[in-house]
């Protein structure tokens, strides 16, 4: 009863790739995914997808699909027509690594600028109480299977690879109200940071995140939005900014707000960490290694004082060792390192 | 010379769901410096699939509740074979492992008063299962992952470094372990993305690997769930128990195949959900076994009541424990009154109004709806058996989730033994709280305790050799996708959910047959996110697991829990004494009976006696008092 | 080889897709059709309000919301239900001074509106997953854009034309003989407070200053109630801010038509 489709599927890497032509058997009842996974079982063994629960409930399979941002296992074969070519690419706004996988690190790197739930100090494990209709709100949120397609399709940083730096997303935008109406959350000043960490007067509200949500969150109405007039409240609100400017509050208020983007390195006694550690530091702030911590060096092979083998005798491998590891060959390729030449012209700015 | 990228840790979590996260958590608490690998993206683990909740006895919605209950039900759903320290543990630790979730953030639904709410579960006495609406394994693990993120945060603000304390390497697999002098050293493992090896210095490693469902065709586990845990502490020189023990969950969806395999949660018949056949009859009645008809309805009339007075009523026997209601579907299967795909209905469109359904089942409205556009507010669901859940595992010690590997702990569904033959629905992600902090903790002392071993560059060289192996043979090589539908289909067939012996024996020859071709398995293209041959890499790891169920399914000469034996359909209170005990022997896998350890005698007396008498011995019995023990 | 010390750094590129849109659906339709509403409205309303004239029948009681309130000296007599303080206005100021700016601004920085306007009118973005034609994209965060904050006190104001919007329907129960009386006219402007009553009320900075703010609804029983009424208006913002938008240029093409003597008001009652 299966009949043979017509699929266009990108292939390629970061070096470039094409849309490719399948013919494949589609059954009754099949969604994407099962059609990408039947192309690897019988035509292409290779074909990089990304999946895991294949039930809509890990967010794992975001590609895109006729152009529009689907998760492949919640789109079903039945919703295009008879005959109709389906043409699934990788998300668009995240750097490729190869086929329908893109490197979502940029994700990770946001949620980690955002701090966590701040527990009330008071009050200890079991002795929480919070009425339903107080976390409702924050629940839906909590729905999210960050699947980063809402990050994905937004125009901010889809069209523009230029603002993710300063842009958090929709995703982190939910986040944030999900804290900020925690009914016990602690910290005070998640409006301003919404503001000036997440870049949220970025969102011009086209609501392209609420319409791609595949958990139905109204990512707009019930999070950024009310985010964004709480904003208001603090910031925008006439009374409070002619109490600010007459009390010269501005100053009191604000500096508690920002994680640092700038700190130090970590000093080497680890063997892994040291470099990595200021990569990841700067992320937001540099062009440099944006998407990517870079691999940690390999470390050398110290024995169990952490020192290296004095003799060929007690070592395993024949002549000396590189303290830099076995593998590393210099001069390293210069279009390799993670490290930019200070320029002329200062082109970071001050986001304040 | 191939390239290995090495890292020092203090202490290695392998896996990224519940149990792995809750370990890393604890080890980086207490000062280590802690690396968390994880198979797929940071959070998508398949714990985000438990929708049911969270047992744990707060006595939130019961006071009557306490751990002794719990304890009680847990024992009773394994069929006396857990390792009881392990189920007393559990109960008694699950709540504040809960209560601390909320210190993370967690937000579970309330009662009136503002405290964490409880539902209902199959087996469990009283309501006990903390939930979040169904979606509480996301709940669960975005938990852990934020409070995961603001132990970064605090690390960032103390050395500058996010990573500098606990850092997730996300899509990364393990291929190896590295034992020295018979305690761990390290671990081996390649990068997905790029398909560079990576190479871990450390003293202990925590095993969170999850399950082994992707060995079977109709499973509800994602395809991270191939058994590695389970084979890398085999290959490690540790050992499994109970891995006859697999439970199939009873209701999957077999219809329509978009949706195969995908479950259908116990809630469904918690919030009034009833089993019917293809004739209209609720079937659940004929199917009760006498172990709990003191506690299961007799008619239709008196199960429709519990629902509102659970009190004065007794349960509906679509309650049974899981096991019990596979069974039941399976026979009215196979008696020739199932739907075409193999299975039965499940009703709540006729017991529920649509709004209610939606309001109590919101994830599996939307999800059914969505994935195969079935309304389950207006038609029965096509359900069935599904490989679900693996009770065995790494056989570990009850406190310290130690495996018999110095320097290798086991903790959620890869460690054995807290289940028994059967796990009751909710007592997974508590289980995988308590025992992931546990891991976690006892890693941590290990690691303090024992000075690293230097991992030799010889069986570096060697893990690097077997994994690039399928690479090198190309594509002339068996086709690894074709060996595991093969493989599949034979653990489908002949170690499902009903065994015979003869289909056993017939299974461990077609095991060996694939375990042949395995080796000679090789795949094109190169290594750069190469899903062929991450698979062929997993195929061993499930080929080895697989052998481990076939042939301790072969041994058991019983039905209990999770396995059950055409040819032997009773209990048999002697095999309630004996665990089975897998290890690797060259390449295969050698079994042994070991005694599964004697419940200490207060915890003993929590049980009546005319229950005990039910699983054991006339000898073991003969030493109880028969008035209430 | 590659090293494993680093990995390529700088930008990683993105799947090379050239095409602009992969999208097969008609997602040009959606924008196209608002555009054309909303620079109709944008003509219409442009050219009305430098009229004049035509916005009020003495008969009938009907003043056209675009003008109301009216408060010059240089408004038709019985037209300035709240006086003239303001004289007598140059022929090219607009009568409807007051108010146009309100509800102007009030629909400008409206949140529905913005994501309309957004996509149809600066294509920003057209469609989701269309790239958008700017080179640069900086959001709402610098001037002027960054007005678009003000919505909560447009809000405020509109709300006080609302009020003025009501005065006026009651004041459209004028027969022609001074007396109580109904007309197609009275029916369309009840039908246009209606509407403008459901636009204000769903807005998203009615729903916040109600009890979206709060933290704790359970302490605010009564609050959470108006914000649970006005959560599930606030579904339909998109559909009240369109409807009012069709209704306003109904009643005022209506009342000029009548004030005109282009057609005649069909009269229910007297």
């Amino acid at each position: 009863m299966g009949t043979v489709r017509h699929f266009r599927v990108w292939r390629g890497d970061e070096s470039g790739g094409q849309l490719e032509d399948f013919q494949v058997e589609v059954n009754e009842g099949e969604v994407v995914l099962d059609i990408i996974h039947r192309l690897q079982a019988t035509q292409t063994p290779d074909l990089a997808v990304r999946w895991n629960c294949k039930a809509g409930k890990c967010g794992s399979c975001s590609m895109e699909i006729n152009g529009k941002p689907r998760l492949g296992c919640m789109t079903r074969m039945s919703t295009f027509g008879e005959g109709e070519t389906v043409t699934v690419t990788p998300v668009r706004t995240f750097p490729i690594i190869r086929d329908l996988v893109t490197d979502v690190s940029f994700n990770y790197q946001k949620a980690r600028e955002l701090p966590a739930f701040e527990p009330p100090k008071d009050l200890q494990p079991g002795e929480y109480r919070m009425q339903q209709i107080d976390v409702e709100r924050s629940q839906e949120f909590r729905k999210c299977i960050e699947c980063f397609l809402c990050q994905n399709v937004c125009h901010v940083i889809r069209d523009h690879e230029e603002n993710k730096p300063t842009f958090s997303g929709p995703r982190f935008f939910i986040r944030a109200a999900e804290l900020d109406m925690h009914p016990l959350d602690e910290r005070e000043n998640r409006k301003e940071m919404a503001q000036q960490e997440q870049g949220l007067g970025y969102c011009n509200i086209t609501k392209c995140c609420t319409e791609v949500c595949p958990e139905h969150i109204k990512i707009t109405d019930n999070a950024i939005i009310p985010m964004k007039e709480r904003v208001v409240d603090r910031k925008y609100d006439p009374i409070v900014w002619l109490g600010r400017k007459i009390f010269r509050r501005d100053q009191l208020d604000e500096p508690a707000v920002s994680t640092p983007h700038r700190a130090p390195a970590m000093s080497g006694a680890s063997v892994s960490g040291g470099e990595e550690a200021a990569a990841a530091g700067t992320q937001a702030s540099t062009t440099t290694n944006w998407h990517h911590t870079p691999a940690a060096p390999q470390a050398a092979p110290v024995g169990e004082d952490g020192k290296l083998n004095l003799t060929e005798l007690t070592s395993d491998r024949a002549a000396a060792q590189s303290p830099f590891g076995d593998d590393v060959t210099f001069p390293l390729p210069t279009e390799n390192l993670s490290y930019q030449h200070p320029r002329e012209e200062k082109p970071k700015h001050d986001e304040h | 010379m191939t390239n290995i990228e090495r890292h020092s840790y203090d202490v290695v979590v392998i896996g990224a769901g519940g149990a792995g996260l809750r370990a890393a958590i604890e080890a980086r608490l207490a000062g280590k410096k802690t690396a968390i690998i994880s198979k797929s993206l940071f959070g998508k683990a398949h714990t985000v699939m438990a929708e049911g909740g969270a047992a744990a006895a707060m006595g939130n919605v019961n006071p009557n509740d306490n751990w002794m209950v719990h304890f009680r039900d847990t024992m009773r759903g394994g069929k006396f074979l857990n390792n009881f320290r392990m189920a007393e543990l559990h109960a008694k630790e699950a709540p504040d492992r809960i209560w601390e979730l909320e210190t993370y953030g967690a937000l579970f639904d309330r009662t009136k008063t503002g405290k964490i709410s409880q539902r209902n579960f199959g087996g469990h006495e009283y309501p006990r299962l903390a939930h979040v609406g169904d979606r509480t394994g996301l709940e669960l693990i975005r938990t852990l992952q934020q409070k995961i993120v603001s132990l970064q945060q605090e690390d960032y603000r103390e050395f500058g470094d996010y990573d500098a304390k606990i850092r997730v390497f996300a899509e990364t697999t393990i291929t190896e372990l590295f034992i020295e002098d018979g305690r761990v050293a390290g671990c081996f493992g390649y990068y997905r993305e790029s398909g560079d090896f990576v190479l871990f210095d450390a003293p202990a490693i925590v095993l969170a690997t999850g399950g082994v469902g992707k060995s079977y065709k109709v499973t509800s586990n994602s395809w991270e769930y191939t058994g590695d845990g389970h084979a890398l502490a085999l290959r490690a020189g540790a050992t499994l128990i109970n891995m006859e023990f697999l439970q199939f969950h009873p209701t999957g969806m077999v219809w329509p195949p978009s949706v195969k395999g995908i479950l259908v949660t116990e809630s469904v018949r918690g919030d009034g959900g009833v089993l019917k056949n293809t004739k209209g009859e609720r079937f659940m009645f004929n199917y009760v076994p006498d172990v709990f008809r003191k506690q299961y309805a007799e008619t239709p009339e008196e199960a429709d009541r519990w629902y509102e007075d659970p009190d004065n009523n007794r349960r509906p026997p679509e309650l049974l424990p899981r096991d019990e209601v596979a069974r039941a579907i399976n026979s009215e299967v196979k008696e020739g009154r199932g739907t075409p795909a193999g299975g039965v209905l499940l009703d709540i469109a006729s017991r529920l109004p649509a709004e209610q359904v939606r309001k109590r089942l919101p994830s599996m409205y939307h999800q059914f709806k969505e994935l195969a556009d079935v309304d389950i507010t207006k038609q029965p669901m096509e359900v069935g058996p599904t490989c679900h859940y693996v009770m065995g595992g790494v056989e570990v010690d009850a406190d310290t989730a130690q495996a018999h590997v110095e320097g290798l702990f086991a903790a959620g569904e890869v460690s054995g033994g807290m289940h028994g033959s059967n796990r009751l629905g909710g007592n997974s992600l508590s289980d995988l709280l308590v025992f992931g902090k546990r891991a976690g903790e006892y890693a941590a002392k290990f690691a303090d305790a024992h000075p690293r071993k230097k991992v030799s560059a010889a069986t570096v060289e060697a893990a690097v050799e077997t994994a690039l192996a399928p690479l090198n043979r190309g594509e002339s090589g068996e086709n690894p996708y074709t060996l595991h539908s093969e493989l599949q289909q034979v653990m489908g067939d002949l170690v499902g959910i009903i065994r015979r012996q003869g289909e056993l024996e017939q299974s461990l020859g077609r095991l060996m047959e694939l375990k042949e071709r395995a080796k000679k398995v090789g795949v094109g293209g190169g290594r750069r996110y190469n899903p062929g041959w991450h698979l062929a890499l997993d195929l061993r790891n499930m080929l080895i697991v697989s052998e481990c169920t076939a042939k301790a399914a072969l041994q058991r000469e019983e039905s209990r829990g999770g396995h059950t034996r055409e040819d032997f359909p009773g209990m048999n209170p002697q095999w309630r004494l004996v665990n089975l005990v897998c290890s690797l022997e060259g390449e295969d896998i050698a079994l042994t009976r070991q005694p599964v350890p004697t419940m200490r005698p207060e915890l003993l007396g929590l049980f009546d006696y005319s229950e005990l008498a039910k699983y054991m011995t006339p000898e073991e019995l003969s030493g109880l008092d028969k008035d209430g023990a | 080889m590659t090293s494993t010390v680093t990995r390529p750094g700088g930008t990683r590129p993105r799947a090379a897709i050239a095409a602009r849109t992969l999208r097969t659906d008609r997602w040009w339709f959606f924008p196209l059709s608002i555009a054309a509403i909303l620079g109709f409205f944008i003509v219409y309303s442009t050219i009305r309000i430098f009229m004049n004239k035509y916005y009020w029948v003495d008969d009938f009681g009907y003043l056209t919301p675009l003008y109301s309130p009216c408060l010059s000296e240089s408004c038709v007599p019985g037209s300035a239900h709240f006086g003239t303080p303001f004289g007598e206005f140059p022929r090219w100021l607009p009568l409807g001074l007051a108010a146009f700016p309100i509800v102007a601004g009030f629909r400008v920085t409206c949140y529905y509106y913005r994501k309309a306007g957004y996509r149809s009118l600066w294509l920003s973005p057209q469609a989701c997953g269309v790239a958008e034609p700017h080179k640069k994209y900086t959001g709402e965060r610098g001037f002027p854009l960054i007005g678009m904050n003000s919505h909560r006190y447009f809000f405020y104001l509109a709300a006080v034309v609302l009020l003025i919007n009501f005065y006026d329907a009651t004041k459209a129960f004028h027969g022609a003989d001074g007396g109580f009386g109904v007309g197609l006219g009275t029916l369309i402007i009840w039908v246009n407070v209606a509407m403008l009553t459901g636009y204000t009320l769903s807005c998203h900075a009615c729903r916040h200053v109600v009890g979206g703010r709060l933290k704790h609804f359970s302490k605010h029983p009564v609050r959470y109630r108006f914000w649970t009424l006005v959560s599930k208006l606030n579904a339909r913002h998109g559909t009240f801010a369109m409807s009012s938008l069709v209704t306003v240029i109904l009643v005022d093409a209506y009342i000029m038509s009548v004030s005109a003597g282009w057609i005649t008001d069909f009269r229910f009652y007297n």
